[in-house]
Protein backbone atom coordinates (compact mmCIF):
# COMPACT_ATOMS: atom_id res chain seq x y z
CA UNK A 1 0.00 0.00 0.00
CA UNK A 2 1.42 3.38 -0.99
CA UNK A 3 2.14 5.71 1.89
CA UNK A 4 1.01 8.77 -0.04
CA UNK A 5 -2.47 9.18 -1.46
CA UNK A 6 -1.73 8.64 -5.13
CA UNK A 7 -5.23 8.60 -6.60
CA UNK A 8 -5.84 11.13 -9.41
CA UNK A 9 -7.39 14.49 -8.58
CA UNK A 10 -11.06 14.79 -9.50
CA UNK A 11 -12.96 17.99 -10.10
CA UNK A 12 -14.99 18.74 -6.94
CA UNK A 13 -18.36 18.70 -8.70
CA UNK A 14 -17.60 15.37 -10.35
CA UNK A 15 -16.26 13.92 -7.13
CA UNK A 16 -19.55 14.61 -5.39
CA UNK A 17 -21.32 12.49 -7.97
CA UNK A 18 -18.84 9.65 -7.56
CA UNK A 19 -18.57 9.57 -3.80
CA UNK A 20 -20.67 7.12 -1.79
CA UNK A 21 -21.24 6.65 1.91
CA UNK A 22 -18.03 4.65 2.45
CA UNK A 23 -15.60 5.32 5.24
CA UNK A 24 -12.21 6.60 4.16
CA UNK A 25 -9.77 9.47 3.79
CA UNK A 26 -9.60 12.37 1.36
CA UNK A 27 -7.54 15.37 0.34
CA UNK A 28 -8.77 18.69 -1.03
CA UNK A 29 -6.60 20.78 -3.36
CA UNK A 30 -6.74 24.04 -5.29
CA UNK A 31 -6.53 24.39 -9.08
CA UNK A 32 -2.75 23.95 -8.94
CA UNK A 33 -3.04 20.65 -7.09
CA UNK A 34 -1.69 22.05 -3.82
CA UNK A 35 -3.15 20.10 -0.92
CA UNK A 36 -5.20 22.41 1.28
CA UNK A 37 -6.83 19.94 3.61
CA UNK A 38 -6.68 16.29 4.65
CA UNK A 39 -9.75 14.73 6.23
CA UNK A 40 -11.52 11.48 6.94
CA UNK A 41 -15.02 10.10 7.03
CA UNK A 42 -15.27 8.09 10.22
CA UNK A 43 -17.68 5.57 11.62
CA UNK A 44 -20.00 8.23 13.00
CA UNK A 45 -20.06 10.40 9.87
CA UNK A 46 -23.32 11.11 8.10
CA UNK A 47 -23.20 9.59 4.60
CA UNK A 48 -19.51 8.71 4.95
CA UNK A 49 -17.15 10.24 2.39
CA UNK A 50 -20.00 11.81 0.44
CA UNK A 51 -21.30 13.77 3.41
CA UNK A 52 -17.92 14.63 4.85
CA UNK A 53 -16.36 15.78 1.57
CA UNK A 54 -19.45 17.84 0.72
CA UNK A 55 -19.17 19.60 4.06
CA UNK A 56 -15.40 20.07 3.78
CA UNK A 57 -15.68 21.62 0.31
CA UNK A 58 -18.01 24.24 1.78
CA UNK A 59 -15.54 25.03 4.54
CA UNK A 60 -12.17 25.10 2.74
CA UNK A 61 -11.75 28.20 0.60
CA UNK A 62 -10.17 27.59 -2.78
CA UNK A 63 -10.73 23.85 -2.79
CA UNK A 64 -11.61 22.75 -6.30
CA UNK A 65 -10.26 19.20 -6.50
CA UNK A 66 -10.70 16.03 -4.48
CA UNK A 67 -8.98 12.69 -4.22
CA UNK A 68 -10.04 9.99 -1.85
CA UNK A 69 -9.40 6.47 -0.69
CA UNK A 70 -12.05 4.16 0.72
CA UNK A 71 -10.69 2.56 3.88
CA UNK A 72 -12.00 1.12 7.10
CA UNK A 73 -8.64 2.05 8.63
CA UNK A 74 -9.59 5.70 8.19
CA UNK A 75 -8.31 6.70 11.59
CA UNK A 76 -4.76 5.47 11.22
CA UNK A 77 -4.62 6.31 7.50
CA UNK A 78 -5.64 9.92 8.26
CA UNK A 79 -2.86 10.30 10.78
CA UNK A 80 -0.41 8.70 8.37
CA UNK A 81 -1.33 11.16 5.60
CA UNK A 82 -0.84 14.10 7.95
CA UNK A 83 2.53 12.76 9.09
CA UNK A 84 3.66 12.20 5.51
CA UNK A 85 2.58 15.70 4.54
CA UNK A 86 4.45 17.12 7.50
CA UNK A 87 7.55 15.11 6.55
CA UNK A 88 7.35 16.39 2.97
CA UNK A 89 6.58 20.05 3.66
CA UNK A 90 7.61 20.67 7.26
CA UNK A 91 4.12 21.86 8.12
CA UNK A 92 0.49 20.79 7.90
CA UNK A 93 -1.82 21.71 4.99
CA UNK A 94 -2.93 25.35 5.14
CA UNK A 95 -6.55 24.65 6.05
CA UNK A 96 -5.59 22.73 9.17
CA UNK A 97 -6.10 24.95 12.16
CA UNK A 98 -3.63 23.08 14.34
CA UNK A 99 -1.86 19.83 14.99
CA UNK A 100 -4.01 16.90 16.05
CA UNK A 101 -3.05 15.67 19.51
CA UNK A 102 -0.01 13.42 19.61
CA UNK A 103 0.72 13.48 15.90
CA UNK A 104 3.83 11.40 15.37
CA UNK A 105 6.80 11.90 13.10
CA UNK A 106 7.56 9.82 10.03
CA UNK A 107 10.64 9.83 7.84
CA UNK A 108 9.50 7.89 4.77
CA UNK A 109 12.29 6.40 2.70
CA UNK B 1 -8.86 -21.29 49.85
CA UNK B 2 -10.98 -18.14 49.78
CA UNK B 3 -12.30 -17.18 46.37
CA UNK B 4 -14.16 -14.11 47.65
CA UNK B 5 -12.85 -10.61 47.16
CA UNK B 6 -11.54 -8.87 50.26
CA UNK B 7 -13.50 -5.85 51.48
CA UNK B 8 -10.78 -3.59 50.06
CA UNK B 9 -10.83 -5.33 46.68
CA UNK B 10 -14.61 -5.10 46.61
CA UNK B 11 -14.44 -1.37 47.31
CA UNK B 12 -11.77 -0.69 44.67
CA UNK B 13 -13.58 -2.74 42.03
CA UNK B 14 -16.80 -0.83 42.79
CA UNK B 15 -15.00 2.51 42.48
CA UNK B 16 -13.51 1.64 39.11
CA UNK B 17 -16.79 0.21 37.87
CA UNK B 18 -18.60 3.44 38.75
CA UNK B 19 -15.83 5.46 37.11
CA UNK B 20 -16.19 3.55 33.85
CA UNK B 21 -19.99 3.77 33.85
CA UNK B 22 -20.35 7.36 35.02
CA UNK B 23 -17.32 9.00 33.41
CA UNK B 24 -16.07 6.97 30.44
CA UNK B 25 -19.23 5.56 28.86
CA UNK B 26 -21.03 8.95 28.60
CA UNK B 27 -17.99 10.55 26.92
CA UNK B 28 -17.61 7.61 24.57
CA UNK B 29 -21.10 8.21 23.18
CA UNK B 30 -19.76 11.35 21.52
CA UNK B 31 -16.48 9.96 20.23
CA UNK B 32 -15.71 8.43 16.88
CA UNK B 33 -16.31 4.65 17.14
CA UNK B 34 -12.62 4.08 16.47
CA UNK B 35 -11.33 6.86 18.69
CA UNK B 36 -8.45 6.12 21.01
CA UNK B 37 -8.17 9.48 22.75
CA UNK B 38 -10.38 11.71 24.85
CA UNK B 39 -10.51 15.44 24.36
CA UNK B 40 -7.50 16.84 26.29
CA UNK B 41 -9.66 18.73 28.81
CA UNK B 42 -11.66 15.58 29.57
CA UNK B 43 -8.52 13.56 30.06
CA UNK B 44 -7.02 16.12 32.45
CA UNK B 45 -10.26 16.24 34.44
CA UNK B 46 -10.49 12.45 34.71
CA UNK B 47 -6.84 12.07 35.68
CA UNK B 48 -7.55 14.36 38.63
CA UNK B 49 -10.35 11.98 39.59
CA UNK B 50 -8.21 8.84 39.40
CA UNK B 51 -5.56 10.61 41.46
CA UNK B 52 -8.19 11.49 44.05
CA UNK B 53 -9.23 7.82 44.06
CA UNK B 54 -5.62 6.88 44.85
CA UNK B 55 -5.45 4.73 41.73
CA UNK B 56 -3.31 6.82 39.38
CA UNK B 57 -0.13 5.14 38.14
CA UNK B 58 -1.25 1.63 39.03
CA UNK B 59 1.85 -0.04 37.62
CA UNK B 60 4.29 2.29 39.32
CA UNK B 61 6.02 0.67 42.32
CA UNK B 62 5.22 2.37 45.65
CA UNK B 63 8.89 3.36 46.00
CA UNK B 64 8.40 5.60 42.96
CA UNK B 65 5.11 7.10 44.08
CA UNK B 66 2.62 4.52 42.83
CA UNK B 67 -0.15 2.99 44.92
CA UNK B 68 0.70 -0.13 46.91
CA UNK B 69 -1.64 -2.58 45.21
CA UNK B 70 -1.02 -6.30 44.70
CA UNK B 71 -1.27 -7.91 41.27
CA UNK B 72 -4.54 -9.73 42.02
CA UNK B 73 -6.23 -6.42 42.80
CA UNK B 74 -4.61 -4.77 39.79
CA UNK B 75 -5.96 -7.61 37.65
CA UNK B 76 -9.45 -7.06 39.05
CA UNK B 77 -9.08 -3.35 38.28
CA UNK B 78 -7.87 -4.10 34.75
CA UNK B 79 -10.94 -6.27 34.17
CA UNK B 80 -13.17 -3.34 35.16
CA UNK B 81 -11.19 -0.72 33.22
CA UNK B 82 -11.64 -2.44 29.90
CA UNK B 83 -15.45 -2.56 29.97
CA UNK B 84 -16.08 0.03 27.29
CA UNK B 85 -15.69 0.36 23.53
CA UNK B 86 -12.02 1.36 23.48
CA UNK B 87 -11.26 -0.68 26.58
CA UNK B 88 -9.28 -3.49 25.04
CA UNK B 89 -6.35 -1.38 23.91
CA UNK B 90 -6.97 1.95 25.62
CA UNK B 91 -8.56 1.09 28.97
CA UNK B 92 -10.19 4.25 30.33
CA UNK B 93 -8.23 6.18 27.68
CA UNK B 94 -5.11 6.19 29.83
CA UNK B 95 -6.66 8.17 32.67
CA UNK B 96 -5.22 5.75 35.24
CA UNK B 97 -1.71 6.59 34.04
CA UNK B 98 0.96 4.00 33.62
CA UNK B 99 4.51 3.15 34.46
CA UNK B 100 5.69 3.32 30.87
CA UNK B 101 8.46 0.83 30.35
CA UNK B 102 8.75 -1.15 33.58
CA UNK B 103 12.26 -2.30 32.64
CA UNK B 104 13.51 1.19 33.49
CA UNK B 105 12.97 0.54 37.19
CA UNK B 106 16.05 -1.70 36.88
CA UNK B 107 18.05 1.02 35.11
CA UNK B 108 21.14 2.80 36.46
CA UNK B 109 20.54 5.97 38.43
CA UNK B 110 21.86 8.01 35.49
CA UNK B 111 19.41 6.29 33.14
CA UNK B 112 16.56 6.77 35.61
CA UNK B 113 17.32 10.49 35.74
CA UNK B 114 17.29 10.78 31.97
CA UNK B 115 14.39 8.44 31.13
CA UNK B 116 12.43 6.95 34.02
CA UNK B 117 11.69 10.03 36.10
CA UNK B 118 10.70 12.23 33.14
CA UNK B 119 8.42 9.39 32.02
CA UNK B 120 6.76 9.16 35.42
CA UNK B 121 6.28 12.95 35.36
CA UNK B 122 4.59 12.62 31.97
CA UNK B 123 7.34 14.56 30.20
CA UNK B 124 8.67 11.71 28.06
CA UNK B 125 7.34 8.54 26.53
CA UNK B 126 9.04 5.41 25.27
CA UNK B 127 8.49 2.45 22.99
CA UNK B 128 9.43 -1.22 23.23
CA UNK B 129 11.39 -2.35 20.17
CA UNK B 130 11.71 -6.12 20.08
CA UNK B 131 9.90 -7.66 17.08
CA UNK B 132 11.50 -7.61 13.65
CA UNK B 133 10.36 -8.46 10.12
CA UNK B 134 12.07 -11.82 10.67
CA UNK B 135 9.65 -12.63 13.48
CA UNK B 136 8.45 -11.68 16.92
CA UNK B 137 7.54 -14.95 18.61
CA UNK B 138 11.08 -16.22 18.91
CA UNK B 139 13.03 -13.03 19.54
CA UNK B 140 16.13 -14.81 20.78
CA UNK B 141 16.70 -16.19 17.30
CA UNK B 142 14.79 -13.73 15.15
CA UNK B 143 16.65 -10.58 16.17
CA UNK B 144 18.84 -9.58 13.26
CA UNK B 145 19.40 -5.95 14.20
CA UNK B 146 23.11 -5.74 14.95
CA UNK B 147 25.10 -3.58 17.33
CA UNK B 148 28.84 -3.37 16.90
CA UNK B 149 31.11 -1.79 19.48
CA UNK B 150 33.02 1.32 18.43
CA UNK B 151 35.04 2.75 21.31
CA UNK B 152 32.63 3.90 24.01
CA UNK B 153 29.70 3.70 21.59
CA UNK B 154 27.76 1.04 19.72
CA UNK B 155 26.70 1.32 16.09
CA UNK B 156 23.27 -0.16 15.43
CA UNK B 157 21.95 -1.23 12.03
CA UNK B 158 18.73 -3.06 11.26
CA UNK B 159 15.02 -2.58 11.74
CA UNK B 160 11.97 -3.34 13.82
CA UNK B 161 8.37 -4.06 12.91
CA UNK B 162 5.03 -3.91 14.75
CA UNK B 163 6.32 -1.23 17.11
CA UNK B 164 3.63 0.87 18.79
CA UNK B 165 4.16 4.51 19.62
CA UNK B 166 7.65 4.90 18.16
CA UNK B 167 6.61 7.85 16.00
CA UNK B 168 5.55 9.79 19.08
CA UNK B 169 8.14 8.54 21.55
CA UNK B 170 11.15 10.39 22.93
CA UNK B 171 13.14 7.19 23.42
CA UNK B 172 12.77 3.46 23.12
CA UNK B 173 14.21 0.16 24.22
CA UNK B 174 15.86 -1.43 21.20
CA UNK B 175 17.04 -5.01 21.35
CA UNK B 176 20.02 -5.78 19.14
CA UNK B 177 22.32 -8.70 18.57
CA UNK B 178 25.74 -8.04 20.06
CA UNK B 179 27.12 -11.57 19.73
CA UNK B 180 25.98 -13.52 16.66
CA UNK B 181 27.11 -16.87 18.07
CA UNK B 182 25.31 -16.86 21.39
CA UNK B 183 21.59 -17.03 20.56
CA UNK B 184 19.53 -15.66 23.41
CA UNK B 185 22.73 -14.82 25.30
CA UNK B 186 23.89 -12.55 22.52
CA UNK B 187 21.18 -9.87 22.70
CA UNK B 188 21.58 -6.47 24.37
CA UNK B 189 18.98 -3.85 25.25
CA UNK B 190 19.80 -0.25 24.32
CA UNK B 191 17.92 2.88 25.34
CA UNK B 192 17.75 4.91 22.14
CA UNK B 193 16.72 8.55 21.81
CA UNK B 194 14.42 8.97 18.82
CA UNK B 195 16.29 12.10 17.70
CA UNK B 196 19.49 10.08 17.26
CA UNK B 197 20.82 10.39 13.69
CA UNK B 198 20.03 7.17 11.84
CA UNK B 199 16.76 6.53 13.67
CA UNK B 200 13.86 6.41 11.20
CA UNK B 201 10.16 5.66 11.50
CA UNK B 202 9.68 4.49 7.94
CA UNK B 203 5.98 3.74 7.78
CA UNK B 204 2.70 3.15 9.53
CA UNK B 205 1.45 -0.44 9.52
CA UNK B 206 -2.35 -0.50 9.25
CA UNK B 207 -4.07 -3.45 10.85
CA UNK B 208 -7.49 -4.61 11.99
CA UNK B 209 -6.96 -2.33 14.93
CA UNK B 210 -8.04 0.81 13.16
CA UNK B 211 -7.73 3.05 16.19
CA UNK B 212 -3.98 2.73 16.60
CA UNK B 213 -1.20 1.69 14.32
CA UNK B 214 2.10 -0.03 14.52
CA UNK B 215 5.22 1.31 12.83
CA UNK B 216 8.23 0.00 11.01
CA UNK B 217 11.61 1.32 12.14
CA UNK B 218 14.95 1.45 10.40
CA UNK B 219 18.31 2.05 12.02
CA UNK B 220 21.15 3.27 9.81
CA UNK B 221 24.54 3.53 11.50
CA UNK B 222 22.78 4.72 14.64
CA UNK B 223 25.41 5.58 17.26
CA UNK B 224 24.41 4.87 20.84
CA UNK B 225 26.56 5.44 23.90
CA UNK B 226 27.49 2.44 26.07
CA UNK B 227 25.97 4.33 29.01
CA UNK B 228 22.61 3.68 27.33
CA UNK B 229 22.84 -0.07 27.67
CA UNK B 230 20.04 -1.27 29.94
CA UNK B 231 21.35 -4.05 32.15
CA UNK B 232 24.39 -5.90 30.86
CA UNK B 233 25.79 -6.57 27.43
CA UNK B 234 24.36 -9.84 26.02
CA UNK B 235 21.78 -10.03 28.84
CA UNK B 236 18.99 -8.20 27.04
CA UNK B 237 16.87 -11.24 26.36
CA UNK B 238 16.14 -11.70 30.06
CA UNK B 239 14.81 -8.13 30.12
CA UNK B 240 12.56 -8.82 27.13
CA UNK B 241 11.39 -12.15 28.45
CA UNK B 242 10.49 -10.79 31.88
CA UNK B 243 8.40 -8.11 30.25
CA UNK B 244 6.63 -10.59 28.00
CA UNK B 245 5.71 -12.81 30.94
CA UNK B 246 4.43 -9.97 33.15
CA UNK B 247 2.44 -8.40 30.33
CA UNK B 248 0.40 -11.55 29.78
CA UNK B 249 -1.72 -11.08 32.91
CA UNK B 250 -3.11 -7.58 32.19
CA UNK B 251 -3.40 -8.61 28.55
CA UNK B 252 -5.69 -11.44 29.62
CA UNK B 253 -7.59 -9.18 32.03
CA UNK B 254 -8.51 -6.75 29.24
CA UNK B 255 -10.04 -9.58 27.22
CA UNK B 256 -12.05 -10.73 30.23
CA UNK B 257 -13.40 -7.23 30.85
CA UNK B 258 -14.59 -6.85 27.29
CA UNK B 259 -16.18 -10.32 27.40
CA UNK B 260 -18.01 -9.40 30.61
CA UNK B 261 -19.34 -6.19 29.07
CA UNK B 262 -20.41 -7.97 25.88
CA UNK B 263 -22.23 -10.64 27.90
CA UNK B 264 -23.91 -7.97 30.04
CA UNK B 265 -25.18 -6.23 26.90
CA UNK B 266 -26.46 -9.51 25.50
CA UNK B 267 -28.24 -10.36 28.75
CA UNK B 268 -29.98 -6.97 28.60
CA UNK B 269 -30.91 -7.37 24.95
CA UNK B 270 -32.26 -10.89 24.49
CA UNK B 271 -35.30 -10.58 26.80
CA UNK B 272 -36.37 -7.46 24.86
CA UNK B 273 -35.80 -8.60 21.30
CA UNK B 274 -38.67 -10.68 19.92
CA UNK B 275 -38.63 -13.08 16.95
CA UNK B 276 -41.56 -15.17 15.78
CA UNK B 277 -43.67 -13.94 18.69
CA UNK B 278 -41.32 -14.67 21.57
CA UNK B 279 -38.28 -13.04 23.16
CA UNK B 280 -34.89 -14.30 22.04
CA UNK B 281 -34.19 -15.28 25.64
CA UNK B 282 -36.73 -18.10 25.36
CA UNK B 283 -34.76 -19.76 22.53
CA UNK B 284 -32.47 -22.55 23.57
CA UNK B 285 -29.95 -21.60 20.90
CA UNK B 286 -29.60 -18.19 22.55
CA UNK B 287 -29.59 -19.58 26.07
CA UNK B 288 -26.74 -21.91 25.24
CA UNK B 289 -24.70 -19.06 23.79
CA UNK B 290 -25.16 -17.16 27.04
CA UNK B 291 -24.23 -20.24 29.05
CA UNK B 292 -21.10 -20.86 27.00
CA UNK B 293 -20.17 -17.20 27.41
CA UNK B 294 -20.56 -17.42 31.17
CA UNK B 295 -18.37 -20.51 31.35
CA UNK B 296 -15.72 -18.91 29.11
CA UNK B 297 -15.69 -15.80 31.30
CA UNK B 298 -15.45 -17.71 34.58
CA UNK B 299 -12.71 -20.03 33.35
CA UNK B 300 -10.54 -17.24 32.07
CA UNK B 301 -11.14 -15.09 35.13
CA UNK B 302 -10.01 -17.73 37.61
CA UNK B 303 -7.04 -18.86 35.55
CA UNK B 304 -5.89 -15.25 35.25
CA UNK B 305 -6.40 -14.48 38.93
CA UNK B 306 -4.48 -17.64 39.86
CA UNK B 307 -1.56 -16.47 37.74
CA UNK B 308 -1.66 -13.08 39.47
CA UNK B 309 -1.86 -14.73 42.92
CA UNK B 310 1.22 -16.83 42.18
CA UNK B 311 3.09 -13.74 41.05
CA UNK B 312 2.04 -11.95 44.25
CA UNK B 313 3.39 -14.85 46.32
CA UNK B 314 6.71 -14.58 44.51
CA UNK B 315 6.34 -18.02 42.95
CA UNK B 316 7.20 -18.87 39.34
CA UNK B 317 4.18 -18.00 37.20
CA UNK B 318 5.37 -18.34 33.62
CA UNK B 319 3.12 -21.32 32.93
CA UNK B 320 0.09 -19.73 34.60
CA UNK B 321 0.63 -16.41 32.78
CA UNK B 322 0.80 -18.26 29.46
CA UNK B 323 -2.39 -20.17 30.31
CA UNK B 324 -4.16 -16.94 31.25
CA UNK B 325 -3.13 -15.26 28.02
CA UNK B 326 -4.09 -18.27 25.93
CA UNK B 327 -7.45 -18.94 27.57
CA UNK B 328 -8.63 -15.34 27.99
CA UNK B 329 -7.78 -14.21 24.47
CA UNK B 330 -9.48 -17.22 22.88
CA UNK B 331 -12.48 -17.11 25.21
CA UNK B 332 -12.85 -13.35 24.67
CA UNK B 333 -13.03 -13.92 20.94
CA UNK B 334 -15.69 -16.56 21.30
CA UNK B 335 -17.80 -14.45 23.67
CA UNK B 336 -17.74 -11.37 21.45
CA UNK B 337 -18.52 -13.50 18.41
CA UNK B 338 -21.55 -15.09 20.11
CA UNK B 339 -22.81 -11.70 21.28
CA UNK B 340 -22.58 -10.32 17.75
CA UNK B 341 -24.62 -13.28 16.61
CA UNK B 342 -27.31 -12.59 19.21
CA UNK B 343 -27.51 -8.92 18.18
CA UNK B 344 -27.82 -9.82 14.51
CA UNK B 345 -27.31 -6.93 12.08
CA UNK B 346 -26.92 -4.48 14.93
CA UNK B 347 -24.02 -6.57 16.16
CA UNK B 348 -21.91 -5.78 13.12
CA UNK B 349 -22.82 -2.08 12.91
CA UNK B 350 -20.56 0.63 14.25
CA UNK B 351 -23.45 1.83 16.40
CA UNK B 352 -22.45 -0.78 18.98
CA UNK B 353 -18.97 -1.72 20.19
CA UNK B 354 -19.04 -5.38 19.13
CA UNK B 355 -17.48 -4.84 15.71
CA UNK B 356 -14.53 -2.97 17.24
CA UNK B 357 -14.12 -5.61 19.94
CA UNK B 358 -14.37 -8.36 17.31
CA UNK B 359 -11.55 -6.85 15.26
CA UNK B 360 -9.35 -5.98 18.19
CA UNK B 361 -9.97 -9.26 20.02
CA UNK B 362 -8.73 -11.16 16.98
CA UNK B 363 -5.37 -9.46 17.34
CA UNK B 364 -5.12 -10.60 20.95
CA UNK B 365 -4.59 -14.20 19.86
CA UNK B 366 -1.47 -13.06 18.04
CA UNK B 367 -0.10 -10.09 20.01
CA UNK B 368 2.22 -10.64 22.98
CA UNK B 369 2.93 -14.15 21.72
CA UNK B 370 0.36 -16.10 19.70
CA UNK B 371 -1.72 -18.93 21.14
CA UNK B 372 0.65 -21.52 19.69
CA UNK B 373 3.63 -19.97 21.47
CA UNK B 374 1.69 -19.91 24.74
CA UNK B 375 0.99 -23.63 24.30
CA UNK B 376 4.68 -24.16 23.59
CA UNK B 377 5.59 -22.33 26.81
CA UNK B 378 3.12 -24.39 28.81
CA UNK B 379 4.39 -27.63 27.27
CA UNK B 380 7.98 -26.63 28.04
CA UNK B 381 7.07 -25.95 31.65
CA UNK B 382 5.31 -29.32 31.89
CA UNK B 383 7.99 -31.35 30.14
CA UNK B 384 10.97 -29.46 31.45
CA UNK B 385 14.43 -29.41 29.96
CA UNK B 386 13.70 -32.20 27.49
CA UNK B 387 11.76 -29.76 25.35
CA UNK B 388 14.18 -26.84 25.49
Amino acid sequence: MAIRLTKPWIDAAEALTRLRGNLGVFELANDEGEVLYIGYAGGDSLYGLKGTVTHALQQVAGATQVRFEVSTAYHTRYRELLMVYQADFGRLPPAHAGLPANLGKLSPA
Amino acid sequence: MDLNLTAEQDMVVGMVRRFVREEILPLELHLDPDADELEPEDKIRLIEKTKAMGLYGLDIPPAYGGPDIDLVTRTLIAIEMSQHRAGLYVPCYGTFGGAGLAQLFEATEDQKERYLYPTLRGEKSGFFGLSEPSGGSDPARAIQTKAIRDGDDWIINGGKLWISGADRADYGLVFARTDPDKGRNGVTCFIVDTDTPGFHVRRVVHTLRSARYATELQFEDMRVSARNILGEVNRGFAIANDRLTRQRIPYAAGCIGVAIKAQEMALDYVPQRETFGAPLSTRQAIQWMLVDNEIDIKQSTWITLEAAAKADRGEPFRKEAAMAKLVATEAGGRVVDRCMQMFGGLGVAKDLPFERWFREMRIRRIGEGPSEVQRHIIARELLGASLR
